[in-house]
């Protein structure tokens, strides 16, 4: 049964990313731009522009250039950059580890300061200090990711110049790591200063990708727990002596979790579609800034494995989601 | 009046509108003994048992009155104080087991927490404590039923489980909101004499919200009846069955279906009855409003 349920969910993540594959590899054929009159020079012959489309495979129509391509995908050959001349899969493997990273810092930053405050918010019911989160977390929400990253950089990288507002890590540094994720290995080698430098880097970045998910966390769950605090189990635990502060952590929470992990997965989608436009803006060395570059350079097979990467992402930040419902939820367990 | 396990002394409670629920409520519960809470929905009866609690919603203030539980001011306690208090000398069984146990959390730990976290007991000694009471409400497999969670077990089960929490503790004074209002008539039974045998063998006092006259006669030793968050009649239970004195107890009396006539038609509380609550009710309001301005 459970065999069955995970083999059904398996294989719609295949038909899910087969779909998206499909989409992308149209839309950017059909979309207006030329791969190949960009990259020769003006006054190619039309000769050399046919040689070099024969070269690409471009002069065969979509649904052979598909197949082909697809044919390579599983086998594990995402093909060959048209700007950087080099092997897809081995771009954006190199690029992954940054976002990643960029986007795990900040989903822990957003669930820090969302659920801090949504606690404290819902211990302070009906005060002023519920007050200042409801007015702050609105503030936070209604501002996008992207200009919160323009806020900070005017804020803390031009007017009060304390953080680096450019880059992934300082660039003189002698780097000993030997993958890409430089933050959690510098983290596993003890290199204390380098994490330092990279956090340094990594902060108003991920400052601004998680305030509006740390509002939307902090409102909902706020929300939840203050529902939850009416209930029957709540009030017996406080006849049986335990603090309002002991009562959400200890009756409360996990129940009221619930609802908002549902929302977190899929926001945290969104939040690594922001990396996008927050990797831009701060010049980090992440996928989604390579992802801007090959768009703008026409690079099909780039952009088709960037895009690839980031639907895989997505399906499986779901399955995590629904695993760890199932495994906080115990009638669902049973079920 | 030291000797009091519970004892209320002009107890009023208002909404933010002004509107009391409670009007001047006293009441004395003496240690070992069940007071009954008698009235219909809405006659403040359970915010009675919240307010002794601390459990009052928060739009629901105290505005008069005192409330001394072995002696001490529940009034007078710093909240920390009040609430280790409570937890230490009294316990709730609530009207749903349904409800009152949070799903996601095992039975056990849910039973023993008060032991362990507010009483300091030792994990094993709390855990004795429980398998022992478990015994005493009939439940014959505890290892099971300590490692379930609330969904795996049916509703007498789960009210069982919260009487033998109530008790685990052996405290001074229980509320018991409607404890078998929730359950199944044939269920409501059981649980019913399972609280009052408890109630004989540890001598604990008991808080007895109801508004079933049939289950204040069969538990209780003294009766409060309510109406409007005031009490209009207060005797000893079977006093108050052989010659209820105020109009609105006989109305209620009146009003109980009986068995031995299935088919008689259910008796309303009389019109007069309660006009003369009535104005009973707003005299009382002006009395009080009088002093408070």
């Amino acid at each position: 049964m459970l065999l069955q349920r995970f083999l059904i969910r398996l294989l719609t993540m295949a038909i899910t990313l087969f779909g998206v594959a499909v989409v992308v590899f149209v839309v950017i054929r059909v979309a207006p731009g030329d791969p190949i009159a960009m990259m020769l020079p003006p006054g190619a012959t039309d000769t050399d522009i046919a040689r070099l489309r024969a070269l690409y495979g471009l002069d065969k129509t979509i649904v052979e250039q598909f197949f082909i391509w697809l044919s390579g995908v599983v086998r594990g050959d995402f093909g060959t950059s048209i700007s950087l001349r080099q092997d897809v899969l081995g771009l954006v493997f190199n690029r992954l580890p940054a976002t990643l990273e960029l986007a795990i810092v900040a989903l822990l930053m957003a669930l820090a300061i969302g659920g801090t405050t949504a606690i404290l918010g819902a211990r302070e019911r009906g005060t002023a200090v519920e007050a200042g989160i409801d007015i702050a977390s609105g503030a936070a929400l209604s501002i996008p990711d992207f200009l919160w990253g323009l806020v900070l950089i005017l804020l803390f990288g031009v007017l009060v110049p304390i953080f680096d507002i450019s880059g992934r890590v300082s660039p003189q540094l002698d780097l000993p790591f030997v993958t890409q994720f430089y933050l959690f290995e510098s983290i596993a080698r003890l290199r204390f200063d380098l994490t330092k430098d990279l956090l340094g880097h990594m902060l108003m970045p991920a400052v601004a990708l998680a305030l509006p998910l740390a509002a939307i966390i902090s409102q909902l769950l706020k929300q939840s727990l203050k529902e939850v605090l009416d209930l029957d189990y709540v009030v017996l635990a406080r006849v049986k002596g335990f603090s309002e502060t002991q009562v959400i952590l200890r009756e409360a929470l996990k129940n009221a979790a619930l609802p908002t992990l549902t929302l977190v997965g899929v926001q945290f989608t969104f939040l690594i579609g922001g990396t996008v436009i927050v990797e831009r803006l701060f010049s980090y060395e992440g996928l989604g800034n390579m992802a801007i570059d090959a768009v703008i350079n026409r690079d099909l097979p780039l952009i088709q494995g960037i895009v690839l990467v980031f639907a895989l992402l997505f399906v499986l930040i779901n399955l995590t989601v629904d695993m760890m419902y199932a495994l906080l939820n115990p009638r669902l367990r049973h079920g | 009046m030291n000797a009091s396990c519970l004892n209320i002394a002009n107890l009023s409670a208002v909404l933010p509108n002004g509107a009391r629920v409670l009007r001047s409520v006293s009441l004395s519960v003496q240690p070992g003994e069940v007071r009954a809470l008698v009235g219909e929905s809405g006659a403040g009866k359970t915010m009675i048992g919240k307010a002794v609690l601390g459990v009052l919603p928060p739009s629901v203030r105290i505005v008069e009155g005192d409330m001394l539980l072995e002696g001490e001011d529940l009034g007078r306690l710093q909240p920390k104080a009040r609430r280790t208090l409570i937890g230490a000398r009294t316990a709730l069984i609530p009207q749903d087991p349904l409800t009152a146990l949070n799903p996601s959390r095992r039975i056990g730990p849910q039973m023993t927490d008060r032991l362990v976290r507010i009483l300091g007991w030792s994990g094993q000694g709390a855990d004795a404590r429980i398998r022992q009471l478990l015994d005493e409400v009939q439940i014959r497999d505890p290892d099971r039923v300590l490692k379930c969670y609330p969904h795996e077990l049916s509703g007498g089960m789960r009210q069982r489980v919260l009487i033998a929490a109530a008790f685990a503790a052996e405290p001074r004074l229980i509320v018991a909101d409607e404890p078998t209002t929730a359950l199944d008539v044939t269920v409501q039974k059981q649980i019913l004499r399972l609280i009052a045998q408890l109630q004989r063998e540890h001598g604990t006092a008991i808080l007895f919200v109801t508004h079933d006259l049939g289950v204040v006669a069969k538990i209780s030793q003294k009766v409060s009846v309510l109406y409007a968050g005031k009490v209009v009649e207060e005797a000893e239970t079977a006093a108050l069955f052989a010659a209820p004195q105020h109009p609105y107890t006989r109305a209620l009396m009146a009003a109980t279906p009986r068995y031995t006539d299935p088919f008689a038609s259910l008796k309303p509380v009389d019109d007069a009855v309660l006009a003369g609550l009535a104005a009973e009710i707003a005299a009382a309001d002006q009395a009080w409003r009088r002093p408070h301005g």
